[in-house]
């Protein structure tokens, strides 16, 4: 672990980029390429660039695996519990974004940007356990 | 609650859904099957409302997503065909889950149990979802829903060769989707719609213009479905999941997997292309019927000479498959109305043999037919039970089974083919045989001293078994529920979307 | 409009059938599975290229509503894809998860292989 000096400051320095970036991408998705499907592939990239020059068991310290493997469902909870609202409250049916403001489309902005969180979510997660499921197999 | 009825298409497949992510989060066995009972158990009054209010109301149930308006948006479309299936596979789901309990506790490590019912419940939104959706794509998406949990659950089997199968599926059922929906990609290329109703209405004129791409379309969607349904010859896939799967996951598939299949094969000749384009114009009555005389032969042959049980019945599967499809190849009233009734006689049955083979498996550990002898002296219940649903599957008097093929041999004659309702019966002989053997094996053989200590298995397995046994027996002198809304949904099938 | 005219106008769909027929050559006819998913991947891929080049539509705009554009490209079709990419990664996942598992139970991924050993038992 001492050789790899630059390695370890160069992750260093970009980790915060990467994690910075994320929620660009994920904002961005309002008014151009972007959402919570890129934004959690890149939050996953951080993770396991960290995972990989600093070691399985320093990443797995930062984000359990336990935690990432109840944060898939997470996501998936929020995506599926943002149509509820409207169907509980009466006022529209499964998936009806109206009710999350005044007029049609800043509700449904409102909406989706719930429904990208529950994305970023479940693709970060999902990827961070794919890779905690397969990084140190066939060690032991 | 009234403010939730108009909900209740949706609801059918939240319920699973939630129920799925639910027990995600959690991480003991016990608590992931509570959750997956409650959901299971509440699956089946959704359907049973939504059937009751068509029966009642006489009109289909629109739900539209969001609230796009329907040919944009995806519709849930419930009639009497969906709703009818639905209720068949929320109905298998009700019986598995007390059964799933014990059954999975020994055959899955503790730490995968709670992710075998997360499995299990998106199975079942997955299969629900198809049925219940009016969507051509979204369809495909809960086709592959259902798909990717399928092999995820015959993976867990305990034999290293449930991963070669699942791997086997999981290429066989990808290539199946992806033909399913370059059809469907076809015929939004020419229609521009994916609404089912939308479709129906718009083939007809398309079919002045573009013939081709919408045959082409047809025979795509064909050869997906069928590799999805497992019909002779693309059914190689099927013996060795269900061998291999853990005992509750190959029941409840038996059931539930290839009947939504069907289902979406019916709805597609029958609703989307009408009659007119599939059975008149092109020999799709030919293809198909040849494949399912081929499939209740062939398939009835290897289950005769299999060694293993689970494989035996999987065989019966793919010839019982054969008389659904022959129905369907029919096109006309008795002939469809029996395919419909066999859709849920045969779920039934094969369910009710799978949870026996469960049972003795539990007790004994082996499923080999040569060590199983005797096991009716040990088990005689669960045998008894066996012997049962092996009956309805020969299709004796008196069981479901027979209801079934009554009403195919009808509509054989219907067609003026007398000649095939000498073929049915020919072939449920093949069925004496199998199930004949396993009988021989059971009763007349000494138990082996491997059998010393075998007894019953718990209430919680052999009830579920009794209660499907007992169903048998029941369908085959009521026939209201399969038989009569069969015939109702066959005639409006033969309508068209009109009715 | 001659032979080749045709040919020209709808060459997207030579080349949606030409990855069609050779994802699915692959996995007929290749014993390796790692190769049999990429040949499934490929497979899948077609189906993309035969939804969304028919989407596009020549001197359309993106889609979304504005008094200077009265061309759009048809948005539904990306929508669709976008739902299938996503079926066609979780199906890659569970099968490239289900080789891994099978490389370790019998030590190999090649399937005569692996029919063999299952014979010698």
């Amino acid at each position: 672990m001492k050789l790899d000096l630059i390695l370890r400051v160069g992750a260093k320095l970009m980790l915060p980029f990467i994690l910075i970036f994320a929620p660009y991408v994920h904002f961005h998705g309002d008014y151009g390429p972007g959402g919570g499907f890129q934004a959690g592939v890149i939050i996953a990239a951080a993770f396991i660039l960290y995972a990989i020059i600093f070691g399985l068991d320093a990443a797995r310290h930062i984000a359990p695996q336990g935690l990432v493997e109840r944060l898939v469902p997470l996501g998936v909870l929020i995506y599926a519990a943002a149509g509820l609202p409207a169907m509980l409250t009466g006022q529209g049916r499964y998936l009806d974004y109206g009710i999350f403001g005044h007029d049609f489309l800043h509700a449904h902005e409102w909406g989706i940007l719930i429904v990208e969180t529950g994305v970023i979510t479940t693709v970060a997660s999902t990827m961070l356990a794919i890779f905690y499921a397969f990084a140190d197999r066939g060690r032991q | 609650m009234t403010g939730l009825d108009e909900h209740l298409p949706i609801l059918q497949i939240l319920v699973p859904l939630f129920g799925a992510i639910l027990t995600a989060f959690t991480r003991s066995g016990v608590l992931a099957w509570t959750i997956a009972a409650i959901a299971s158990a509440i699956a089946p009054f959704i359907s049973a409302g939504l059937l009751m209010r068509i029966t009642e109301t006489g009109k289909p149930i629109s739900y539209v997503m969001g609230s796009w308006a329907a040919p944009w948006g995806i519709e849930y479309r419930v009639d009497l065909l969906n709703a009818f299936v639905l209720l068949l596979i929320s109905l298998i789901g009700l019986v598995s889950i007390p059964y799933a309990r014990k059954s999975v506790a020994t055959e899955i490590d503790s730490h995968k149990q709670p992710w075998f019912y997360t499995m299990y419940l998106l199975c079942l939104s997955g299969l629900l979802g198809i049925v219940i959706t009016g969507d051509a794509f979204n369809a495909f998406v809960f086709l592959e829903i259902s798909s990717l949990a399928t092999y995820t659950l015959i993976g867990l089997g305990r034999h290293r060769r449930a991963l070669l199968s699942a791997y086997q599926y999981l290429i066989m059922g990808t290539i199946g989707a992806t033909f399913y929906i370059v059809g469907v990609g076809l015929l939004y290329l020419v229609t521009g719609t994916l609404n089912f109703v939308d479709l129906a209405a718009r083939i007809g004129p398309a079919m002045q213009e573009y013939p081709r791409p919408i045959l082409a379309a047809l025979a795509f969607m064909t050869v997906g479905i069928s590799l999805k349904l497992a019909l002779f010859p693309l059914h190689v896939w099927l013996p060795n999941a269900y061998a291999y799967a853990p005992s509750f996951a190959t029941a409840f598939l038996a059931g539930t997997a290839t009947k939504a299949a069907i289902y979406l094969l019916i709805r597609i000749y029958f609703s989307v292309f009408a009659v007119a384009i599939p059975f008149r114009q092109l020999p799709v009555t030919e293809i198909v019927l040849v494949l399912s005389l081929a499939a209740m032969f062939i398939a009835s042959f290897a289950a005769i000479f299999e060694q293993n049980a689970k494989r035996m019945l999987a065989y019966s599967s793919v010839a019982q498959i054969g008389y659904i499809t022959l129905g369907i190849a029919l096109a006309n009233k008795m002939g469809l109305a029996g395919s419909l009734v066999h859709v849920f006689n045969h779920a039934i049955m094969k369910t009710a043999l799978f949870f026996a083979l469960g049972a003795m498996a539990y007790r004994t550990g082996v499923l080999s037919l040569p060590s199983l002898s005797g096991i009716g002296r040990k088990m005689p219940v669960t045998t008894a039970a066996f012997v049962v649903a092996g009956l309805g599957l020969i299709g004796v008097p008196g069981t479901a089974g027979f209801i079934s093929k009554w009403y195919l041999a009808l509509g054989a004659i219907e067609h003026g083919w007398t000649w095939l309702v000498f073929l049915i019966v020919l072939s449920s002989l093949l069925a004496v045989i199998y199930v004949g053997r396993f009988v021989e094996i059971a009763y007349f053989r000494e138990p082996s001293a491997d059998l010393a200590g075998v007894r019953e298995p718990p209430p919680t397995m052999l009830l579920p078994l009794l209660a499907l046994a007992f169903t048998t027996v029941y369908l085959g002198f009521d026939t209201r529920l399969t038989g009569g809304i069969a015939t109702r949904i066959a005639e409006f099938l033969l309508g068209g979307f009109t009715s | 409009m001659t032979g080749w005219e045709v040919i020209a106008d709808h060459y997207n769909y030579y080349v949606t059938i030409f990855l069609m027929v050779a994802g699915l050559y692959i996995v007929i006819a290749r014993g390796n599975m790692i190769k049999k998913l990429v040949g499934l991947g490929l497979f899948q891929t077609s189906v993309y290229l035969l939804y969304l080049s028919p989407g596009r539509i020549i001197g359309g705009t993106a889609p979304i509503i504005d008094e200077r554009f009265s061309v759009y490209s048809n948005p539904l079709p990306h929508v669709l894809m976008l739902t299938a990419i996503v079926v066609g990664v979780a199906t890659l996942a569970v099968g490239l998860a289900l080789v891994v598992r099978i490389s370790e139970e019998y030590g190999t991924i090649d399937e005569d292989e692996i029919f063999a050993k299952d014979e010698d038992q």
